[in-house]
């Protein structure tokens, strides 16, 4: 009887049912995944500007969106490079709560988030919308930390992390798609984790 | 950008606007590589060399993903970089740390042997990427100098003339990745132990451990009067998110300008 070449690949976790495929379960860790250096942005000149096809263009200081009504997300969040985090939580303001403030033009399709690092990324409008994104400066109850994008967020975690702009300093409203930071370097321009959504043309 | 709205300001970009990899938006299929070799660099690292159906050129920095498939169907994806230069043709080779709890990359190293089947998918990323046409800083941490390693075997095997320096970290000499192959343009920090006459005490990455190279890269080069025709000098950073974080304040310590620094980071998990 002769040995097999290699041992078999076997399955050494169970498979929690809130993994998209190709996902594993981080656990308690937070990995940290930029491209760029980490900027150190204070809360006190923090800003966010929603800006494009909006009636009325507008800024909001630190102290403008926590004025706003609170939210807090409960769920698991995915990252194209296979983590995913579950059931985590994060504390902001909704996206539709800030787009109800600027009258968003009927032609307006999508949205590229961008950031104080320079950093974008592109969203259709309806991913942005329909409590499905927030803005976000605390997880699990305490302030976001600089490498995890504080002092704020984008939190939109339907999709694949990457479209969760950290640093987050502002929204642009458009009539068409216009491809971010990594949707030009190679990745997906939706990112569905439960289509599996990783790379150009997946 | 918005029609109608010409007075809207420009959006902030990271890099060139609209700059697409090559073979933009080709899909990249996974296929079935075969191991033709598999050599051991230190205790908790192998190289598994593969040859691929279908291959081709990645740029130095790009990486590939490797799928598991248990019997049940169950499966397993990790990214891990090309530590080869594209001049290997046909051929990629991937550098993997053993992780106390990776449950691929212990399969690796357990249960991969030269000629079995790998299912692979690549090459991808095109930000952690060196065409070869701009000086480089290199600035690695244990395993992250895996995909440095392809920049500076890119260097040499396409006899790049723009300056390339590599500052490698590592625990120890036994943990120091491509030790044999760093010429002038390497230097080691050993952090924890250094053999008996290393010149540099062992300690973390300092700001003198920089300098000189960022100097020879940033400075203006070796007066070849080719600068003009370069693109712009960028620091490549790779390692843990603790090491990463600790080199990009060094490098702004010695004047590196945050927008010239590219970070590939890997986490815990």
């Amino acid at each position: 009887m002769t040995a097999p070449p290699s041992l078999p690949f076997t399955r050494r976790r169970e498979r929690d049912p809130r993994l998209p495929p190709g996902q594993y379960d981080v656990g308690r860790d937070y990995p940290v995944l930029t491209a760029e250096a980490t900027p150190n942005i204070e809360a006190s000149t923090w800003s966010f500007r929603v800006d494009g096809l909006v009636a009325a263009p507008r800024t909001w200081s630190w102290d403008d969106v926590h004025a706003l009504p609170g939210e807090t997300w409960q769920g698991d969040i995915h990252c194209v490079t296979t983590w995913s985090k579950l059931g985590t939580s994060f504390t902001g303001v909704s996206l539709d709560t800030l787009l109800a403030e600027v009258d968003v033009d009927p032609a307006a399709t999508h949205v590229v988030a961008w950031s104080h690092s320079g950093y974008t990324t592109n969203l259709p409008l309806a991913d942005v919308t329909g409590a499905k994104a927030w803005l976000v400066w605390e997880h699990e109850g305490k302030p976001l930390t600089t490498e995890h994008g504080g002092p704020v967020r984008m939190l939109v975690p339907h999709l694949y992390f990457w479209k969760s702009a950290k640093w987050v300093a502002g929204l642009r409203l458009l009539d068409h798609d216009e491809p971010g930071f990594w949707e030009r370097n190679g990745y997906h321009e939706r990112g569905d984790p439960w289509r599996e959504q990783r790379y150009d043309g997946d | 950008m918005t029609d109608g709205q010409p007075d809207l300001p420009p959006l902030p970009t990271l890099d060139a606007p609209l700059r697409r990899p090559p073979a933009g938006g080709a899909r990249r299929e996974w296929q079935s590589a075969r191991v033709v070799a598999v050599r051991r660099e230190t205790d908790r690292t192998a190289t598994f060399r593969l040859a691929l159906p279908t291959w081709h050129p990645h740029l130095p920095g790009q990486h590939y993903v490797v799928r598991l498939v248990a019997p049940d169907g169950y499966r397993a994806e990790r990214s891990y970089s090309v530590a080869s230069p594209p001049e290997d043709a046909g051929h990629v080779e991937l550098t993997v740390e053993r992780l106390a709890d990776g449950e691929v990359s212990s399969y690796l190293h357990d249960g991969v042997r030269v000629g079995d089947a790998l299912e692979v998918r690549g090459p991808f990323g095109g930000w952690f990427v060196w065409r070869g046409d701009a000086p480089a800083l290199l600035v690695g941490g244990g395993s992250g100098v895996v995909p440095l390693v392809a920049m500076l075997r890119h260097a040499r095997a396409a006899g790049v003339a723009v300056p390339l320096r590599l500052v490698v970290s590592a625990r120890s000499a036994e943990e120091l990745l491509y030790a044999a192959e760093y010429g002038d343009e390497t230097t080691v920090a050993l952090t924890r132990t250094a053999p008996p006459g290393w010149g540099r005490p062992p300690g973390r990455l300092r700001a003198e451990d920089l300098a000189p190279a960022v100097a020879a890269v940033l400075g203006g080069g070796d007066g070849d009067g080719a600068g003009e025709d370069r693109g712009a000098p960028t620091a490549y950073v790779c390692g843990s998110a603790g090491f990463a974080a600790a080199a990009e304040r060094l490098l702004a310590e010695v004047g590196v300008p945050a927008r010239s620094i590219r970070v590939e980071r890997f986490g815990p998990g």
